[in-house]
Order: C-alpha cells, then sequence, then structure tokens
C-alpha cells in the first residue's frame, strides 16, 4: 500500500473524497460543507442586518425578509454549526482516544452525505419556487397555512440531514465506549471527548422527537392528515412541544462541544493541567441531562398554566449551576497559569465574559411571570446570539485555529488570526448588545421594517455597523485560509508547544491509520505526562503488526442520493404525474444500495508491518 | 462477557463453578419464561372478561407488558450479568427522556 503517497490529479482527489470513510477527511469534508453553508447563513444574516439598517426600508419585500430570516436560523443552526461542530469531533475525537478511526466508518461518511444533501435539498428552495418562510421553529399554526413549497423543503430536508446527524451521534457513542487505548479510563478521557460524548448522547434521545414532529409535518402538508389542523380536531400545540423537545437540548448539543474545545484551549495556553477536571465532567454530565427537563420555557406565553410554568422556570435557573461550575473551572485554570494569548486563547478569554452576559439573559428569561414581556422581542434575539455566537461560534473560530495544523499541516497566520478576533468581538458586541435594549423598548422579533420616530433608529443602525464588522472578520479568515494554504509551510506534531492530549504525538497531519501502535495512557493529559518525564512520544502499548483497515465505498453517496430524488418525489405528488414514479425511483435507489451493502461482503485491507516500518523513513514527508 | 465460557482453553476456568452457574441460569431462564407465559394468559383473559371496563383493562395489560419486556431483557439478553453498564445507561435515559415526554403531554396538552 504504497499508492496513496502518491501526487494525485484533481479527478483522484475528487473521487478519493466522494468515496472516503476516514475521519480526518470526512471532518474537512463537514469543515467545508459546514463552512460554506456558514457563509451563506451570513450572507442571510447581512441582508437582514442592512434591511433593518434604517426605519422603513425596502431593501427587500416582507415576504422574502420572512424567508431570508427562516433560512438564516435554519441554516446556522442546522447546517452551519452542527457539521463544524460535527468536523471537530471527527477531526480530534479518535485522535484523543488513541482510536484508528470511529467504530463505524462506513456510517460515519453515509452521516456526512446525508447532512449534505439534506442541506443541499433546503437551500434548493431559493430556485425553486420560495424558501420556508415560518421561522426555523416552524410552528404547525403558521407552516400548514404557508403556500408555497418553501416548508416541504423545510421538512423534508431536515429530515433527511438530521438521520446524518443521528447516525454520527450513534457512532460518537460507541467509538468511545468501546475504541479507547490502553489504559484510556473514562476519567482520562479529555475534556472534548467528554463533551462529544454527551453531545452523542443528547443527539441520540432529542434527535427522534424532530423525526416524528418532522414526519407529523410531512404528512399533514403532503398526505392530507390533520394533526396539526385545529379545524380538524389536531392540536398545533403538539408541534411546538416536539420541536423543542428537541429543540433545547439541540441548543446543548450545540455548546457542550464549543465547552470542551475551551477546556482544551484554556489548558494548553495557561500551560496547566484543566482545574478541576472531575467537576466538569459533572457539570457537562448535569448540563446533558437538565437540558431534556427544561424545553417548555420556549413556551411559557402558550397558556400552560401558572404550576407548568413555575416546574420549568426552576429547571432552567438550575442550569446556571453547572455552567457556573464550569466558568469558575475555566478562570482557575488561568489563574497562576503560564498564559499565552494566542489567537485560540483570545477567543476563549473573550468567550466568558460574552457567554455570561448570554447567561444571565437566560435567567431572565427563564423567570416566567417576566417572560411574558421579553416574549418574542428582541431581547430574546440578543440572548440567544449571545449565547450561540458568544460560546459556540467563538468556539468554532478558536477550534479552527487550535486544530487548523493537525487537520491540514499548516498554522493560520497568527497576525490575521488576530485581526480576525478583535474586528468579530467588536462587531458581535455592537451588533447584539444593543439589541437587548430594542428588545426591552418593545420592538418585536421577525418584523421586516420599523417606523421612524419609535427611539428605535439609532440602536439598529449601530447593530447594522456591527454586522458589517463581523462580515469583514470573516473576509480576513478567508484570506488566512486561502494564504496559509497556498504557502503550505508544513508544521510538526505539536506545533503549539504544549500540548497535552494524544492528537498532538502524532504527525499532523496523522497518517491515514492514525496511530501505528496504539499509545499506553498513564493519566488524565497523557502526551503531556511523557513530555514532562523527558520522553519524545507515547510509550506503545502493542507490538507493531498489521492494521486493518476499512475500504473506501461510493454506496454511501448513491444511497443518499436516492433519498435525495425520493424528496422531490414526496414534494411534488400531489401535484404533478411524474411525482410519485420519483418517489419510487429514489426509494429503489436508496434500497438498492443498501441491498448491495447486505449482500457485498467488504473485509477491508491490512496494512502489512513491514509497509509501517518503512513509512518511517519518509516520516515528515508525506504522512 | 460472562456468558462465554466452557470452550476456552484457558486452564484457570473453574468448570464446577460455570457448570453450576449455567444450571442457575437456565434456572431462572425457565423461571421467567413460565412467569411470561402466565402473564400472557392473564392479559388474554382480562381482555377476554366481561366484567372489566377498558379503564382497568388498558392500563393492567400495559403494565404486564412492561413487566415482560423488563425479563426479556435480564434473564433472556443477559442484562443482569456484568459489562451491560453502558447500554443499560442509555436505556433507562431513553426510557426517561420518554416518560417525560408522555407525562407532559397528558399532563399539558391532553389534560
Amino acid at each position: 500500500m504504497s499508492t496513496y503517497a502518491q501526487k494525485k490529479g484533481f479527478g483522484a482527489t475528487l473521487w478519493d473524497y466522494l468515496t472516503t470513510v476516514d475521519h480526518k477527511k470526512i471532518a474537512i469534508l463537514y469543515l467545508i460543507a459546514g463552512g460554506f453553508f456558514f457563509l451563506l447563513g451570513g450572507l442571510e444574516a447581512l441582508f437582514i442586518r442592512i434591511q433593518l439598517a434604517v426605519p422603513n426600508n425596502d431593501f427587500v419585500s416582507a415576504g422574502f425578509y420572512n424567508e431570508i430570516l427562516t433560512m438564516h436560523g435554519t441554516t446556522m443552526i442546522f447546517l452551519a454549526a452542527m457539521p463544524l461542530v460535527f468536523a471537530f469531533m471527527n477531526a480530534v475525537m479518535p485522535l484523543q482516544i488513541g482510536a484508528r478511526d470511529v467504530a463505524f466508518p462506513f456510517l460515519n461518511s453515509l452521516g456526512f452525505w446525508l447532512f449534505f444533501f439534506g442541506g443541499v435539498f433546503l437551500n434548493l428552495s431559493w430556485f425553486l419556487g420560495g424558501a420556508p418562510d415560518a421561522g426555523w421553529t416552524s410552528y404547525a399554526s403558521l407552516s400548514l397555512t404557508s403556500t408555497t413549497h418553501g416548508i416541504d423543503f423545510y421538512a423534508l430536508g431536515l429530515q433527511i440531514s438530521g438521520m446524518g446527524t443521528l447516525i454520527g451521534g450513534i457512532n460518537f457513542l460507541v467509538t468511545i465506549i468501546n475504541m479507547r487505548a490502553p489504559g484510556m479510563t473514562y476519567m482520562r478521557m479529555p475534556m472534548f471527548t467528554w463533551a462529544t460524548f454527551v453531545t452523542s448522547a443528547l443527539i441520540l434521545f432529542a434527535f427522534p422527537p424532530l423525526t416524528v414532529g418532522l414526519f407529523l409535518l410531512i404528512f399533514d402538508r403532503m398526505f392530507g392528515s390533520n394533526f396539526f389542523n385545529v379545524a380538524n380536531g389536531g392540536n398545533t400545540i403538539i408541534w411546538e412541544h416536539l420541536f423543542w423537545i428537541f429543540g433545547h437540548p439541540e441548543v446543548y448539543i450545540l455548546i457542550l462541544p464549543a465547552f470542551g474545545i475551551f477546556s482544551e484551549i484554556f489548558a494548553i495556553f495557561s500551560r496547566k493541567r484543566l482545574f478541576g477536571y472531575s467537576s466538569m465532567v459533572f457539570a457537562t454530565i448535569l448540563i446533558g441531562f437538565l437540558g431534556f427537563m427544561v424545553w417548555a420555557h420556549h413556551m411559557f406565553t402558550t397558556g400552560l398554566g401558572p404550576i407548568a410554568n413555575a416546574i420549568f422556570a426552576v429547571a432552567t435557573m438550575a442550569i446556571a449551576v453547572p455552567t457556573g461550575i464550569k466558568i469558575f473551572n475555566w478562570l482557575f485554570t488561568m489563574w497562576g497559569g503560564s498564559i499565552k494569548f494566542s489567537t485560540p486563547m483570545l477567543w476563549a478569554v473573550a468567550f466568558i465574559p460574552s457567554f455570561v452576559a448570554g447567561g444571565v439573559t437566560g435567567v431572565m428569561l427563564a423567570t416566567a411571570a417576566a417572560d411574558y414581556q421579553y416574549h418574542d422581542t428582541y431581547f430574546v434575539v440578543a440572548h440567544f446570539h449571545y449565547v450561540i455566537v458568544g460560546g459556540v461560534v467563538f468556539a468554532l473560530f478558536a477550534g479552527a485555529h487550535l486544530y487548523w495544523p493537525k487537520m491540514f499541516g499548516t498554522m493560520l497566520n497568527e497576525t490575521l488570526g488576530k485581526i480576525t478576533f478583535w474586528l468579530f468581538l467588536i462587531g458581535f458586541h455592537l451588533t447584539f448588545f444593543i439589541q437587548h435594549f430594542l428588545g426591552l423598548m418593545g420592538m418585536p422579533r421577525r418584523i421586516f421594517t420599523f417606523l421612524p420616530g419609535q427611539g428605535l433608529e439609532t440602536g439598529n443602525l449601530v447593530s447594522s455597523i456591527g454586522a458589517a464588522l463581523m462580515g469583514v472578520a470573516v473576509l480576513v479568515l478567508l484570506v488566512n485560509v486561502v494564504t496559509t494554504t497556498v504557502k503550505n509551510e508544513k508544521v510538526g506534531n505539536d506545533p503549539w508547544g504544549d500540548g497535552r492530549t494524544l492528537e498532538w504525538a502524532i504527525a499532523s497531519p496523522p497518517p491515514f491509520y492514525n496511530f501505528k501502535q496504539l499509545p499506553l495512557v498513564r493519566g488524565l493529559d497523557a502526551y503531556w505526562l511523557e513530555k514532562m518525564e523527558g520522553k519524545k512520544g507515547m510509550t506503545p502499548a502493542e507490538p507493531i503488526g498489521d492494521i486493518h483497515m476499512p475500504n473506501n465505498s461510493f454506496i454511501p453517496f448513491v444511497l443518499v442520493l436516492g433519498l435525495f430524488i425520493a424528496a422531490f418525489g414526496t414534494m411534488y405528488h400531489a401535484e404533478t404525474s411524474w411525482g410519485l414514479p420519483v418517489l419510487i425511483l429514489g426509494m429503489a435507489v436508496t434500497l438498492g444500495a443498501m441491498f448491495v451493502r447486505s449482500i457485498k461482503d467488504d473485509h477491508g485491507f491490512h496494512i502489512h508491518k513491514e509497509d509501517l516500518i518503512d513509512d518511517d523513513k519518509d516520516k515528515g514527508v508525506k504522512a | 462477557m460472562a456468558n462465554q465460557q466452557s470452550s476456552s482453553g484457558n486452564p484457570s476456568v473453574d468448570t464446577e463453578y460455570r457448570r453450576k452457574k449455567n444450571a442457575e441460569e437456565m434456572r431462572y431462564q425457565i423461571v421467567s419464561f413460565t412467569l411470561m407465559i402466565f402473564l400472557t394468559i392473564v392479559s388474554f383473559v382480562a381482555v377476554g372478561y366481561e366484567g372489566f371496563s377498558g379503564w382497568f383493562t388498558v392500563p393492567f395489560i400495559i403494565l404486564l407488558a412492561v413487566i415482560q419486556v423488563i425479563f426479556q431483557l435480564y434473564y433472556f439478553m443477559h442484562m443482569s450479568h456484568k459489562g451491560h453498564e453502558a447500554p443499560s445507561l442509555f436505556l433507562y435515559s431513553g426510557v426517561l427522556v420518554g416518560a417525560v415526554t408522555i407525562l407532559a403531554f397528558s399532563t399539558i396538552i391532553w389534560w
């Protein structure tokens, strides 16, 4: 198997990525696809802010504004934040636990293509009669009356990409339970791995309610059922509950990996062991658990009654406790540390006050009685952007800088990285801080324009200027990515110099089999431990032997392509004659792909140990 | 896993102990199998008997079904053995999430 070391043409590279089952390459696919949708969602955000920059603006029409707003939320949550989080989980988690790949490499690839085709399907709505326009929550009373196919695109697209997420989550769970290197006990797992574990458990339990809800919506809109149709005896509130039983854990699915990334960064750049590791693990699990007990706080004003409101209010406030534990642990990690303010560390330090601000407004919103005032105002918009941008997006930027060398073997430029950071930080607070006050002054969410002379002009203009700054910051990051890629200066295995966990013990990017010999883990921060004892690398836990690897497969792509085709058939089956045949054709392709996968034995291949020993000679040239 | 034994070449395997353990396990399985048959008959009788209203029968047979699932998981799918901590953790978490959902739906939406 020496062919992999050869320089490949564009076609071969493309085919390699279309068929890959390697977690590191799938991570890159997630990063590229998620990054693309992030730019798309960012563009939609800029359109929103241009429209709201001045009163009575007519940059976009009211209907089109609804579509942009819906797609901004949907894209950012499902198609940008989730896959970007998955990119880092895929790239780093198997390395952190000392595994050669995830437990089910084929499913990993299937999960990616499901997400990707779901996202493409959703965005094709722009060109096929109009995007969804009922908000990212798509409340049934609105979404059932929407006249375009937008909501159908929403329901079918999210159904497809949701399957991918569920598959990915289960895959990570099995990987972490079964594939830890010798000596890697649960309480020696790096914090990011713990976050991945709890997040995957949340995915496992939170996505089925969404699947059920989306199926009911699909049946109601496309097959004539009446689950949510009040006029025919349905109940529109059922959608809201199903959506938020999923939707609230979903925000923890986003923020817990962010916490994990920051935990790694604080420890690395303070050059100290993470303060209160076991309490961090405990807090992560507790947040995951409580995340399922609070969903109705999104629905205080739907008339749940005082008892339900009180229960959910108290449960919501309780989440501030484990989150507070984490905040203090990060502060104490920095305390007395020898801090290096690299770009990832800047994001991490800025994250603490930004996220705490979002958390405090969260507790304000959790007060059910007060929520009647805040509900559906810009105060809520400010709150969730503070936690999601100040928490998740900061973590994604930080993680991109931190793990770029591990994923691509090159370092992003630190100066440009810091410019990105300052522009984004200032832009972010300009945009969203003032929205708290706009909300308290009574500006409702989701309106497409506002009148002059109501005291809302200055605030909205400031907010729009901030959004422009964030846009510039992202452009600087893109320039950084391009110049870094063009320069292509390779770095060693531990480019930050203070790596603590296993991923920094192997080459950047790692060889496709990751670890030639599985490492022996002797404690928390396994690599740091060895470095402190003067060793250059990990002690191997096994002799060099043949490594069993999975074969690449094109089946996931075909399988998902079938679902993609079937989704079009489902949508148009009622009004066109070709809808039903297309639906059947698509399902046939999918089932055919499953059939081929089931009957064709694919035992993978072995890398022989002679080849592994040969690899040492050209180490550093090609991984 | 505790249920892999006999054919291993490991000299430290105590065959006497294993045999006793197997016999014990077999007894449990027969007992729970008999109980499950019995519970199934009881639920058929409950449905067939005219004197019970649906308000009694439906919760009653659901309860019997839950008991049967527990028997199935513990005595036939070996959840009582060592090495099943992770599956039982996730099973119970799933049951908890499902129960909270049903509780919320039946108290908030439909009541």
